[in-house]
């Protein structure tokens, strides 16, 4: 018998070359968890080749996997256990692997040429450079080949299955179930009996081979976290935005139509929406970025629900056709999945610096809804925001996420559909009465006069048109007439839009102004800093544009604003347009997600100067 | 689940009778097109063939993009988008995805169609969506005053090609067949009978229409198909194409055109060396021999054709993408959303 060791939180990063299939381990250990109760918060990181250079550190592929029975916000600033399947995998993650974690390396990938394609001059697991870690050497190929020796499969899948051994030992060690992943298993490969067989087979070899082995002596037990009630499961970002759309269709009755053009690391939400034929969502994948949208367009003009979904570079191609969607006010939902720019930039890696092209991107003045989703589960949310605001403020809407919260992970509490708010287009009743520009007195929407009905036949378009009645008009007044009603329009949804909350006291020394992704880090920082006792408070902006109705307000009730966000400071101008304190930032671009220590040590440093 | 659109269909049922006047057509904003531009022409004919044909104006969407052509939606009666240049094609595109119901025309020129919007130009045609495309093509940019455009010939001097146009000119039908195009077709605007055959035509094809129309402009390329349409000169610079009939043209119809090999040449049929049954039999239903045709174009001693060069049945994108969701749909029976979010690997917490 084993000692089990019951801890709160552990932080497990799976890592190997790209062709290792390091991310599917790490989802089936994240999905593991989740169903076992776990908080959990994930962060898979993959190059952007497909198979790159086998052996070398820039080909690594890691997942990342924090899960705890207490509240998880990140997928930790480092890790506890190491699983390395070749040599290159621990150069790259050994500097966040916490000193005295877990080392779990594959030893058949540390042979002379993984050890020279790593940079290593001798082998770090024999030469004592590893003395401050718990180091197991396990070698899992050869373990993998004898659990499959009878089956006589080609090396080539023999060695493809070599992740679950892993996958195995790390359940075991965590005591995790196996079935969903058996499960899985069992439909992935239902066309191929012989791969079901040695799946399953590794990956209980792995899971045996953690409980007969003598190198192991403990197992550890995570308790399930004491999340609301309800019912749960694990989502990713893209996942959530897909969810949400679908959500919002159902709830306003409307088809939903999503024109995209492949595109990292938004491609997921055209894949997940266009597995639900079923429930009659059309997905087209056009032929470029601007055919996806003006694609939408027409099916937003027809009447649908329309949305188009891509990331930095795609939005830029987009940029006209934002434009004639605002002239001519017709809903549509534009997802920007952000990753590391300019121009094609780091297309796999993470980054916030979207947020002015988001607002202010296009020529004259085209001011639309910018939200930002702040967790992956938060994409849910988000996107049923985006589409609410969209069809009852006839006007498109920019949704930002980004590479981290589209692939991240965490668990999601499914919402009663029934409660979610009511979702109403406003439609034009009466065709005698009816025109193009005839705006709702208090929210200044035009109606959705929808192709098809009689009565209500009429011409919309790029160039401006005449208030009222939507008959093309270059008049100067008239011109500064609607150019006033579209941005008022935007502006008055400021009164619709829900108040922000604040994390901490009302008042204090120091607020800490977020947006997007990098809500997990601020939270966890700022909780260990209230925790010592620190006035400083969280709030996290989902709409950013308009902005709340009383963010001055609450800007006003602290001594100093302090605004992380990967990139070189784009939030925090906004802020500072608004703010008369101090407001500090703290940036980021190394397209990685902020770790919450270095949120805490900024935090420090202006709270003591605040009080110095 | 019945969408809030079908319901408002449902609820202003359309039960006129009435026949249709080419005047319901009309939006009833004046027409700003230059006088004398071939506009007016395709403008007064397509509203006489949607009157013909009996679809109701709420029923039709006219989609443009941006040109003196594009300005065609804000004329038609009809449902119309203006859109941006070049994107006309992919707005349709979306517009008869979500609705299937609708008939859905796109207004392009050679300008707008073939060079900004060149790639929504081949992809609409390959994937045979249900819209009719009408290309004016006038081989000039009009609305920005005269430069040329990816259909002028070379060695044209405009305002941006002082020393001649060095761009060798697009063969909008040829490109159309080169892209799978599943209906193909060049008209004129002077010839009012023969564009109206070809948009009625255009107007029944299931899939995406094509058709070239040959567009005067009065102002930046006056005369650029006289030879097409002056008295003197058409009989024998054009050649109709009608499918199952021989190739013949001139004005007693006395010359034809013959296959030697794959390369077509103008026979004549009055030195007696060559009878009609020389002369190729057009098939609309062949791609090859379109191809061939087609690009009798390029070679300014043949004869220009007109006509529809092929109309070939092949199932619209719409069609397939709709029988994919019945299909869908019929495996998976009927689903409530709140049991497909609440599908998968869950766990539930008391």
């Amino acid at each position: 018998m084993k000692d089990t060791k019951k801890i709160k939180e552990v932080t497990i990063l799976f890592a190997g070359d790209s062709g290792d299939g390091m991310q599917l381990a790490g989802m089936q250990f994240s999905n593991a968890s989740a169903i076992l109760g776990n908080d959990l918060s994930t962060f898979p990181d993959y190059p952007a080749e497909i198979r790159a250079p086998q052996g070398s550190i820039g080909g690594v592929s890691g997942f990342q996997i924090h899960f705890g029975s207490v509240e998880i916000n990140t997928p930790g600033d480092n890790c506890d256990v190491l699983v390395a399947m070749n040599a290159a995998a621990l150069k790259a993650n050994l500097p966040y692997l916490v000193k005295g974690g877990t080392i779990i390396a594959n030893s058949d990938g540390f042979t002379e040429n993984n050890l020279s394609l790593a940079g290593y001059a001798s082998n770090p697991l024999h030469d004592g450079s590893l003395a401050e870690y718990h180091v197991y050497e396990i070698d899992i190929t050869s373990l993998t080949e004898q659990a499959l020796s009878d089956l006589n499969l080609p090396s080539k899948i023999v060695k493809r299955t070599r992740n679950f051994f892993a996958l195995g030992m790390m359940f075991w060690m965590y005591n995790r179930p196996l079935e969903p992943t058996l499960n899985w298993i069992k439909n992935k490969f239902a066309k191929q009996p012989e791969l079901i067989e040695a799946n399953i087979r590794v990956l209980k070899a792995g899971w045996n081979f953690g409980e007969s082995t003598e190198i192991f002596k403990v197992r550890y037990e995570v308790p399930p976290a004491k999340l609301p009630p309800g019912t749960y499961r694990n989502i990713t970002g893209n996942q959530a935005i897909a969810l949400g759309l679908m959500a919002a269709a159902q709830k306003a009755k409307l088809e939903l139509f999503l024109a995209s053009y492949p595109i990292t690391p938004a491609s997921d939400i055209l894949h997940e929406l266009a597995q639900y034929k079923k429930i009659g969502v059309k997905t087209f994948q056009a032929e470029d970025e601007i055919a996806s949208i003006t694609a939408a367009i027409g099916a937003s003009f027809g009447g649908a629900l329309a949305a188009t979904s891509t990331s930095g570079p795609g939005i830029a191609l987009k940029t006209e056709a934002i434009e004639l969607a605002v002239m001519t006010e017709l809903p549509l939902v534009i997802i920007n999945v952000q990753r590391g720019g300019p121009s094609t930039g780091l297309p796999t890696k993470t980054e916030q610096a979207d947020l002015f092209q988001a607002i202010f991107g296009r020529n004259g003045e085209a001011r639309l809804p910018v939200l930002a989703a702040a967790t992956p589960s938060d994409c849910f949310t988000m996107a049923y925001a985006a589409a609410k605001i969209a069809i009852e403020t006839m006007t498109p809407v920019i949704l930002l996420s980004d590479g981290y919260l589209g692939n991240g992970s965490e668990p999601w509490r499914i919402p009663d559909i029934d409660k979610l708010p009511p979702i109403t287009p406003r439609y034009p009743d009466d065709p005698s009465l009816y025109h193009p520009y005839a705006r709702d007195e208090k929210t200044l929407v035009r109606p959705w006069a929808i192709p098809g009905i009689p009565g209500f036949e009429h011409r919309i378009g790029g160039l401006e048109k005449q208030n009222i009645t939507g008959e093309v008009d270059y008049e100067p007044e008239n011109h500064e007439l609607m150019t006033h009603l579209r941005a008022e329009k935007i502006d008055r949804l400021a009164d619709r839009i829900p108040p922000p909350v604040i994390h901490g006291n009302e008042s204090g020394d120091l607020l800490v102004v977020g947006w997007g992704s990098a809500f997990g880090a601020i939270r966890t920082a700022v909780q260990k800093e209230q925790e010592k006792g620190r006035p400083v408070s969280h709030l996290h902006l989902r709409y950013i544009y308009p902005l709340p109705k009383n963010f001055v307000e609450v800007l006003s009730r602290f001594k100093a604003v302090l605004v992380p966000e990967l990139n070189l400071g784009q939030l925090v101008m906004l802020v500072r347009l608004h703010c008369n304190a101090p407001v500090y930032q703290l940036n980021k671009v190394q397209g990685v997600p902020f770790r919450s220590q270095e949120i805490e040590i900024k935090i420090e440093e202006i709270l003591n100067g605040v009080q110095s | 689940m019945k969408t809030r659109v079908q319901e408002l269909i449902e609820a202003y049922p359309f039960t006129s009778e009435k026949k249709f006047t080419p005047k319901d057509y009309h939006s009833g904003e004046d027409v700003r097109w230059c006088p004398g531009c071939g506009d007016y022409s395709i403008l007064a004919q397509t509203q006489r063939i949607l009157s013909e044909l009996g679809i109701p104006p709420h029923q039709i969407v006219f989609v443009s993009g941006i040109g003196c052509s594009s300005r065609f939606p804000y004329y038609m009666g009809t449902y119309g988008f203006h859109s941006i240049h070049g994107r006309a094609p992919a707005i349709a595109s979306g517009l008869k995805l979500a609705r299937p119901d609708l008939s859905v025309w796109v207004i392009t020129g050679d300008g707008d169609g073939l060079s900004i919007g060149g790639n929504h130009y081949i992809h609409v045609l390959r994937r045979n969506i249900d819209l009719n495309i009408l290309l004016f093509n006038n081989q000039i940019y009009a609305l920005t005053k005269g430069q040329y455009s990816p259909t002028t010939e070379r060695g044209k001097i405009t305002k941006s090609s002082p020393d001649g146009v060095i761009d060798y000119p697009f063969n909008p039908i040829a490109l159309a067949l080169g892209a799978g195009g599943t209906f193909v077709a060049r008209s004129i605007d002077r010839d009012q009978q023969h564009l109206q055959l070809m948009m009625k035509r255009a107007a029944q094809h299931k899939g995406t229409s094509l058709i070239e129309i040959y567009q005067n402009c009065v102002v930046f390329n006056d005369g650029v198909f006289s030879l097409f349409t002056e008295k003197e000169t058409k009989d024998d610079s054009t050649i109709f194409l009608e499918h199952g009939k021989p190739l013949l043209f001139g004005k007693n119809m006395e010359k034809g055109i013959r296959l030697d090999g794959l390369t077509p040449e103008v026979v004549s049929l009055k030195d007696g060396k060559y009878s009609v049954s020389d002369i190729t039999v057009y098939n609309d239903q062949d791609a090859s021999l379109a191809f061939i045709i087609a690009s009798m174009s390029n070679n300014s001693a043949l004869p220009r054709p007109f006509g529809v060069f092929l109309d070939v049945p092949r199932p619209t994108y719409e069609e397939e993408l709709i029988s994919h969701i019945a299909e869908a749909q019929k495996k998976s029976g009927a689903i409530d959303f709140q049991s497909l979010l609440n599908s998968g690997d869950t766990w539930t917490i008391e």
